[in-house]
């Protein structure tokens, strides 16, 4: 509720912006909130991205998670059992992706365009990191968009920006539980045929709360949090025994 | 109620786990076994990766096995010199399997070989309990059972190093318990069971120790390996969530009461033959997971970067 009449207040004030500023600032673009936290009750969030924009023109919404190495590997059939066998690496891959556009993505970009810009997930450039054959490439290309489109770090559609009186546009991004943190670029684009006037507002995804305090705990302090883990189960242990021992 | 486990990075349902960790407690307090190897299973089922399922069990091994050990120690069946040696080839064991557990973490194989154990562990575990459990119901109908010996010489008792072992009545190699704590030491790192399973039949037919304090030994030196496992875990792999055992283990302290009680009032060998029936059919099934085609061929880790 609270965000909501923080978001009606600062898009009134983008409007009056925009209007004071008229024809200095096409695009003028931001995000409910900076920050985004996992705490213990996460379970996914919508993130808000709204503007305004100056006169005609389609807006495209692109969100890039933190840039991440992964090993993709195929499983293969070894004497009955299916085991992993063939691994290609992708280097410099975002974590996550999303798309949003105001019209179907052909109607307001050529495919050529679409490349340049990197937008849509067939324009990620995602490169083996070491020499593959074409078709062996396409496999792994292909597998690991799958698998990051069926756990929501993909979007498998492009989402819809929803423009008010060709001047205010907003778009909802969906961010699943299992997000992975870190800094996000927000990237919000306005197409006017050739020209594209482009404006990128960051958002942070980190863990909140206990649960990012025992993250980084068991992380930079393994040993003590090994030995706390220890103590914790033998204490557990040892009050389950007095509780039950008097019934 | 949802909640966000911070090393597991997913979020599960609170009462899911507690349910889980009760069931299994259940079965556990029911049977007297330890209940790691059902539980693991479990949660790798529901979504929780391999890796940290094995570790996070290992954590709550330590607290369940305390309470057991509390028990029996009040009664006085812990045979604390068999424990310590047991327990030395448990560290050596456990501390080799960790090592083990991260070489094959880092070339993609960890998955492989925990479900592969799994696969062998509960298939042969099922079958040899429901072959002993079948063979005692069959005994006690017909009442022909052939007094078994006291005391049987083996090429066991040719090991060199011997040493008395006076709570046990025994006098044996201390290479046995050695090696026998090493061979637990390993599976423990690698499938994060306490072991119990294997280590109380080897105690009995292998060492020769009285069945009224094997049990109690046996948690003894569980809670030390697996408290080790649980250490080393946290250090090298960083694979231990704390949250997910200690919802585990209050849910599975409370279901080993409760099915303690239950069990003792139930005719014992024809649960045993419904738990090993169980035990049989998770194993082949997790066996025809390994063989059968899986929907997804491929699978991705991150190796660098963010998350």
């Amino acid at each position: 509720m609270i965000v909501r009449r923080w978001c009606v207040a600062s898009l009134a004030a983008i409007l009056l912006c925009s209007v004071t500023a008229r024809a200095q600032i096409p695009l003028i673009a931001d995000s409910s909130s900076p920050l985004v936290e996992i705490n213990a009750g996460f379970v996914g969030t919508d993130v808000l991205v709204f503007g305004a924009k100056e006169g005609p023109g389609d807006v495209i919404v692109t969100v890039r998670g933190p840039l991440a190495t992964y090993s993709v590997r195929r499983k293969q059939r070894v004497a009955g059992v299916w085991l992993n066998a063939d691994r290609v690496d992708f280097r410099d891959v975002p974590s996550f992706y999303a798309v949003a556009s105001s019209r179907p993505l052909d109607k307001v970009m050529t495919p050529a365009a679409q490349a340049r810009e990197q937008i849509g997930i067939d324009h990620l450039g995602l490169e083996p990191a070491e020499q593959t054959d074409v078709a062996e490439r396409d496999a792994f290309t292909a597998a690991f968009i799958r698998i990051k489109q069926h756990a929501g770090l993909f979007g498998s559609e492009v989402g819809s920006v929803r423009v008010l009186a060709d001047r205010l546009f907003r778009t909802e991004i969906h961010l699943p539980s299992n997000v992975p943190t870190g800094k996000y670029d927000v990237e919000v684009m306005l197409v006017r045929g050739e020209e594209i006037t482009a404006q990128t507002v960051h958002l942070e995804v980190s863990k909140g709360g206990r649960g990012a305090d025992v993250y980084e705990f068991a992380h930079e302090q393994s040993a003590a949090y090994g030995l706390i883990a220890i103590l914790g189960a033998l204490l557990a242990g040892w009050a389950a025994h007095l509780v039950f021992r008097k019934i | 109620m949802q909640i966000y486990l911070p090393i597991a990075e997913i979020s599960l349902n609170i009462l899911l786990l507690l349910g889980i960790g009760t069931a299994v407690g259940f079965l556990s307090g029911m049977f007297g076994v330890g209940g790691g190897f059902l539980l693991t299973p479990v949660l790798i089922f529901i979504g929780v990766p391999p890796p940290i399922a094995v570790a996070t069990q290992a954590n709550q091994v330590v607290g369940s096995s305390v309470s057991g050990l509390l028990a029996h120690w009040s009664r006085d069946n812990v045979d604390f010199k068999m424990g310590s040696v047991l327990l030395a080839g448990g560290f050596i064991g456990s501390t080799v399997g960790v090592v083990l557990f991260g070489i094959l973490k880092r070339i993609g194989q960890i998955d492989l070989v925990i479900n592969f154990a799994y696969v062998i562990l509960l298939t042969g575990v099922g079958a040899l309990m429901l072959f002993e459990s079948l063979r005692a119901i069959l005994r006690m109908r017909w009442r022909a059972g052939m007094p078994r010996k006291l005391h049987q010489h083996t090429w066991v008792h040719g090991l060199p190093l011997k040493m008395r072992f006076r709570r046990s009545r025994l006098y044996i190699s201390a290479l046995l318990p050695l090696g026998l704590g090493f061979v637990i030491g390993v599976l423990s790192a690698i499938m994060g069971v306490g072991g119990a399973f294997l280590m109380v039949p080897a105690m009995i037919y292998l060492l020769g120790m009285p069945t009224r304090i094997v049990v109690g030994t046996s948690l003894f030196q569980t809670i030390f390996v697996t408290a080790n496992v649980t250490f080393l875990q946290a250090v090298q792999n960083q694979t231990v969530d704390v949250f997910l055992a200690f919802l585990l283990l209050i849910g599975g302290v409370i279901g080993a009461q409760v099915g303690g009680r239950v069990g003792a009032r139930l005719p014992a060998e024809q649960l045993r033959v419904l738990l090993a029936a169980l035990v049989l059919l998770l194993g082949i099934r997790l066996a025809f997971e390994l063989v059968a085609t899986p929907a997804e061929l491929y699978t991705i880790t991150v190796s660098g970067g963010a998350p």
